[in-house]
């Protein structure tokens, strides 16, 4: 009982905030709205009985890559978007696109519902911290691994990114690795190519 | 009638609790605020608040007067949704986590059936932990780091270049410092075999050097300094500090809405204390009370809740006292402070953690 | 009683197509960022709803991955982002045609 009305409210809330984020123009209340949304799906995961999830969803989605995408906002100090004038009608068809998938999404549900496999009463030990590791570190071990090793490329190639390189700096490096790779060969060809 | 009253007691039940304790955090926080204007002023050679009541201890009254009949100024060009989210944000994720704090330990012996209308046959025990939760370290890590967005929107919100500069320089510190908090646990967490708050302290009790600061003491300094940056507080006060940012995020804010934020730091240094009690120094436990009193009668049940507080009053007067004594840091030196050595460090002391628990579990 | 299985797929069917249209409508890169985030987020829905009510933690745990690879995912594309921003500044995705012709 407690449970439905807990789903229908967060439900409707994670729709609006879904619907306000797509809405609106400046890019920090859109962003306020998908914080909403992440907040909506952890109570809704909590009613799931996966209170690990929950946590797991607020720390890294509303705790960290929000943070993160809210210190852009507010370092690039981004104006709103402009409106579209010219393809007006494009919006006309981007709606109708997303109404043909949203049909489709549900007959795949549907589909996937009528599936032989039964749904069957959970065990309450599904969702705990312990039954989530033991299979993170068992079964799945090889995945979590190769997630480790993404992550690490991700913070190499995020810290590259961003880095800051005078002009001169930006050349000489260009040239290093240059020669570094292409020793006694024509230079000019490869910097053009870069 | 019957069936009314049994579907509403649960809501009554959790809702006086969620009254009791809200209200004794907000008193104690309250009367830290009393605590360090006093204990501030006697490390300077003055008296501190001393006019309002015997000793000043209706201080934190009259303040909280003042700010409620104090004019309430917005800025002409702030954004006006944002200003006014922001410090509700603040002081809401800084009030949920009080929701999983383990007050006490489990009370046993209580015999429920007076309780009218069968009410009390199926309870057995009365913890003093509104929500019990599996997870609990990972719920207050993260409902804390969602605190930053109080910051960070009322910095960009007020339309003025020193809260942007406090709401941004905040921010920055908080997202660096949570890394090295969140890998610090995970030493504690290791070894306790739990997230559960009410297990960690399980783990820790019987004797007081099976305390996790014996073990962990590298996670426990690193979990105290990355503690205080995490609450903006001396010497990793950069958002506020006044010489530079006039004040900081909260420039523009006046009246309730100050009160708000002020309230949220307080109530921010709280759960820090709680959290490197309940980490570190076994929660309620007192080493020995188990042989006077016996486990999960009331009075036992009463002398480690006191005890308990009495953990977290000492970590708020260490508060106090760094902010009496260290001067502030620099706002690179504090960057570097944070990525260079206690992320390391933290990460050292986890693999190290691991080494042992493995060749202990051998 | 419990809400059924149908009800959480059907909202993270909605959710889902929300995100898609807003990345078509969008043309702040940040906004289409964050419009992927949403569509990460109904499928992860999916996940949970299938794990509590086939009983496996299977699901759960590739909601953990997608998390991961989400996280990983903001730290590079929020990179391009601001390397994009000090070139042309802008965030339109539309000033990013240097390669049409």
């Amino acid at each position: 009982m407690a449970t439905t009305a807990l789903f229908f409210v967060f439900a409707g809330l994670a729709i609006a905030c879904a619907i306000s984020m797509v809405y609106h123009k400046n890019p920090l209340y859109s962003a306020i709205s998908l914080i909403g949304v992440f907040v909506s799906l952890s109570v809704l995961y909590v009613t799931l009985a996966a209170p690990f999830i929950a946590a797991v969803q607020i720390l890294i989605y509303a705790g960290a890559i929000m943070v993160l995408v809210v210190f852009v906002i507010m370092l690039l100090n981004m104006e709103e978007d402009k409106p579209l004038n010219r393809l007006r009608y494009l919006y006309a068809i981007g709606g109708g696109l997303g109404l043909i998938l949203l049909v489709q999404t549900f007959f795949v549900f549907y589909a996937v519902m009528r599936a032989p496999k039964q749904a069957v009463n959970t065990e309450e030990t599904i969702g705990k911290t312990m039954s989530i590791g033991t299979a993170m570190y068992t079964e799945y071990l090889l995945p979590v691994e190769i997630v480790g090793i993404l992550l690490l490329m991700a913070i190499i190639g995020g810290v590259i990114l961003v880095r800051k390189l005078s002009q001169p700096q930006m050349e000489s490096m260009v040239e290093r690795e240059l020669e570094r790779r292409h020793e006694g060969e024509d230079k000019d060809d490869y910097r053009i190519a870069l | 009638m019957e069936s009314v009253i049994k579907t509403a007691f649960p809501f009554i039940v959790f809702s006086i609790a969620i009254l009791l304790a809200f209200q004794g955090v907000l008193m104690i926080v309250a009367y830290t605020v009393l605590a360090e204007r006093k204990v501030l002023g006697w490390i300077q050679g003055r008296i501190g608040p001393n006019r309002v009541g015997p000793w000043g201890v209706l201080q934190p009254f009259a303040d909280l007067l003042k700010f409620i009949f104090k004019e309430d100024l917005v800025p002409d060009k702030s954004t006006k949704f944002v200003y006014f989210l922001a410090p509700i944000v603040a002081l809401t994720c800084a009030l949920l986590p009080i929701v999983v704090y383990p007050f006490g330990p489990v009370i046993t012996t209580i015999d429920w059936s007076f309780l009218p209308y069968g009410l009390g046959d199926n309870i057995r025990q009365l913890p003093m932990t509104i929500a019990q939760i599996d997870v609990g370290v990972l719920f207050v890590l993260g409902i804390t780091s969602v605190g930053v967005y109080g910051i960070a929107l009322a910095g960009w919100s007020s339309n003025n270049k020193y809260s942007l500069m406090g709401g941004l320089r905040s921010s920055a510190q908080m997202i660096s410092y949570e890394l090295a908090m969140g890998a610090s646990v995970i030493g504690v967490v290791m070894l306790a075999g739990t997230l559960d708050l009410n297990g960690i302290i399980n783990a820790q009790i019987n004797s007081p050097f099976k305390w996790f600061i014996i073990p962990q003491f590298i996670g426990f300094i690193v979990f105290l300094i990355s503690a205080f940056a995490e609450t903006n507080r001396v010497p990793f006060d950069l958002p506020e500090a006044e010489t530079e940012l006039v004040a900081g995020f909260h420039t523009e804010y006046s009246a309730l809405k100050f009160a708000l934020f002020f309230m949220a730091e307080y109530v921010n240094m709280f759960t820090v204390s709680v959290m490197v009690t309940v980490l570190f120094l076994g929660g309620w436990y007192v080493p020995g009370l188990g042989h006077l009193l016996e486990p999960g009668s009331v009075p036992y049940a009463l002398v480690s809740h006191v005890a308990f507080i009495g953990k977290i009053c000492a970590f708020l007067f260490l508060y106090i006292w760094i902010r009496g004594t260290l001067p502030r840091f620099r706002f690179d030196q504090l960057m570097n402070f944070g990525w260079k050595f206690l992320l390391p460090l933290a990460l050292a002391n986890v693999i190290l953690t691991i080494i042992i628990v493995f060749f202990l579990n051998r | 009683m419990e809400p059924s299985l149908a009800s959480y797929l059907a909202l993270s069917g909605i959710l889902f197509t929300i995100g898609a249209v807003g990345v078509i409508f969008k043309r702040n890169a940040i906004g289409m960022f964050m419009c992927i985030e949403l569509m990460l987020n109904a499928v992860n829905l999916t996940f949970v709803a299938f794990s509590r009510y086939y009983a496996d933690v299977t699901g759960q745990l590739f909601v953990f991955m997608v998390m991961s690879v989400a996280a990983a995912e903001a730290a590079v594309g929020l990179g391009i982002i601001i390397s994009f921003f000090r070139n042309r500044v802008s965030v339109d995705v539309d000033d990013a045609s240097i390669l049409k012709n």
